[in-house]
């Protein structure tokens, strides 16, 4: 459904956004973007979405050709961008009305009705958008980029800056998304849960290139299901050697004041890890127990590069 | 997927919201109707009303549509031009609809401002102020464009407002809108005679008095003419700002 080779932005001559990244994502397939501010995850979607002209590379978006026929590929993707994209004294009907009218839906009003029960915004539609919550003006977007009925849909950071309430109501409308219309669907999200919780496969970006590309239960099996965090004091280094003795240690990484330890399970690994660094003088100060985030998968994927 | 359907698309939008804001519109009309209150008694002769009505005509698209830019970037920051961007709508059609919308404001505006005047005692050729409309709503898309050029050109947007009325002012003191200027000093009849909205104001005047001559046509050809190069220059910097 999406095949991109080599694609690459350049911004001026310094701005290397995007350096040339290649992949395909099946018709009816989730993928998730994940990468830090800076990676090129926006940059990547505004090509796809034909905002932004690639400075190399080509691809394809169901079967249009994005440099060739951007209209063909405008007609069949709905973008959800960061910023939304409703205008503050507009309602939630005149947008979507207006949407459906720019796509030439046979019964635009129609069509409007069905989004804004389909996104319990009943009770808001005729209200300025100004005055709709975050979450709401997240749903409002939403429906808005699916209006049309594309076969892809783009999701910029969907759930950022959401509540945890509004980001879980979120992610389900997006289940059903997939489950009602089986749409190919491609989200950039900073959050390895919100990847884990609906992607079927990652593709990592780190400086504009991708650096990883599974599925996210084959990224945390390699992390570990859980991470250690210790504060083990003055002497992070000595105190990851001595970690990465144990048995049961999958990954560690020190950096000031914090190791991280990757394992299978923390329960079993937390006694020994402290009794082991006591034996060697030193003394954790702080521990807590987590699940693998982004950081993890960053320091796990990106450090080899670099040291290279 | 017509072109002139997407301008309609786009056009039938945002007239909708303007008409939504009553207040906004009526708020626009306040100024001109002091004027015409105001100043217009203090003007002599029996045909003060066709002078001074259609030179409102235009204070009202200098002060009111020339403004238009200002609302072209709150839309452009929220997100909005570049969703329309993501569908197949023509890329003309987002900025046409929109100064379309801004032109018939004008026009829809010009209507209880010709009515007044003609409580308070203007007598003027009917078809000629359908005319002089006609010609309001050319020079509407011409300012409005004029405007969507300021809001994409100025580096920032506090300084909209500012250069607007700075650049208002004197385009209507060198249309004479207010004052005739039959005294003015040789320097001064020059400057308003490279103003284009002398030629309208002349032109609607004209119109108003029922003389469909030189001046009329002159003052279509001049607001035409302007409505055409603003328009392209508009929507040439609205590609590159939005591209």
């Amino acid at each position: 459904m999406i095949e991109a080779v080599g694609l690459a932005k350049t911004f001026g001559t310094e701005v290397h956004a995007v350096r040339g990244v290649s992949f395909r994502v099946a018709a009816g397939e989730v993928v998730g973007l994940l990468g830090p501010n800076g990676a090129g995850k926006t940059t990547t979607m505004r090509m796809l979405s034909t905002l932004e002209r690639p400075t190399g590379g080509t691809a394809t978006v169901a079967g249009h050709d994005l440099l060739r026929d951007a209209r063909g590929v405008r007609k069949v993707i709905g973008l959800v961008a960061q910023a939304g994209g409703t205008r503050p004294i507009a309602t939630a009907r005149d947008e979507l009305v207006l949407q459906a009218r720019l796509h030439r839906l046979p019964a635009p009003e129609t069509r409007a009705r069905e989004m804004i029960d389909a996104f319990d915004l009943a009770g808001l539609a005729d209200r300025p958008s100004a005055t709709l919550s975050g979450g709401q003006r997240r749903r409002l977007d939403l429906a808005i980029g699916l209006v049309h009925r594309p076969s892809v849909v783009f999701l910029d950071e969907p759930t950022a800056a959401l509540d945890p309430p509004s980001r879980l109501e979120l992610w389900a409308h997006l289940r059903q998304l997939r489950e009602r219309t089986g749409a190919t669907v491609m989200i950039s999200t900073h959050h390895l849960d919100e990847a884990d919780s609906l992607c079927d496969r990652v593709l990592i970006l780190d400086h504009g290139r991708i650096v990883a590309e599974d599925s996210p239960a084959a990224l945390k099996r390699e992390l570990g299901a859980d991470v250690i965090t210790l504060d083990p004091g003055p002497d992070p280094e000595r105190a990851r050697d001595v970690v990465a003795a144990l048995p049961g240690v999958q990954r560690v990484h020190a950096a000031a004041g914090e190791v991280r330890i990757g394992c299978a399970n923390a329960e079993e690994l937390l006694a020994p890890t402290v009794l082991a660094l006591h034996r060697a003088g030193v003394e954790v100060r702080g521990l807590s127990v987590g699940r693998p985030s982004l950081d993890d998968v960053f320091l796990a994927r990106t450090v080899p590069a670099r040291a290279r | 997927m017509s072109p002139v359907t997407d301008v309609l698309i786009v056009f039938r939008d945002e007239l909708t919201l303007a008409l939504r804001t009553k207040i906004a519109l009526a708020v626009g009309l306040v100024q001109p109707f002091l004027y015409l209150l105001l100043f217009g008694p203090l003007l002599g002769g029996a045909d003060r009303w066709l002078f001074l009505v259609p030179g409102l005509l235009l204070q009202l698209g200098l002060f009111g549509t020339g403004f238009a830019g200002f609302g072209l970037i709150p839309d452009i920051r929220a997100g909005f031009v570049e969703r329309l961007r993501v569908t197949p709508v023509s890329r003309l059609a987002i900025l046409l609809g929109r100064v379309l919308k801004d032109a018939v404001v004008l026009v829809g505006q010009a209507v209880p401002l010709v009515l007044a005047g003609c409580l308070l005692g203007l007598r003027a050729d009917p078809l000629g102020v359908l005319a002089a409309v006609l010609l309001v709503l050319i020079t509407g898309v011409a300012l409005a464009s004029l405007s969507y050029v300021l809001a994409l050109a100025l580096p920032n947007e506090y300084l909209f407002a500012p250069v607007v009325t700075t650049a208002a002012v004197p385009l209507m003191l060198l249309s004479g809108i207010l004052l005739p200027l039959d005294d003015a000093p040789l320097w001064l009849d020059v400057l308003a005679h490279l103003n284009p909205l002398l030629y309208v104001v002349d032109a609607a005047r004209a119109l108003f008095a029922g003389n469909a001559g030189a001046p009329a046509g002159l003052g279509f050809a001049v607001a035409g003419g302007l409505a055409v190069v603003s328009f392209a220059a508009g929507s040439r910097l609205f590609g590159r700002r939005t591209a």
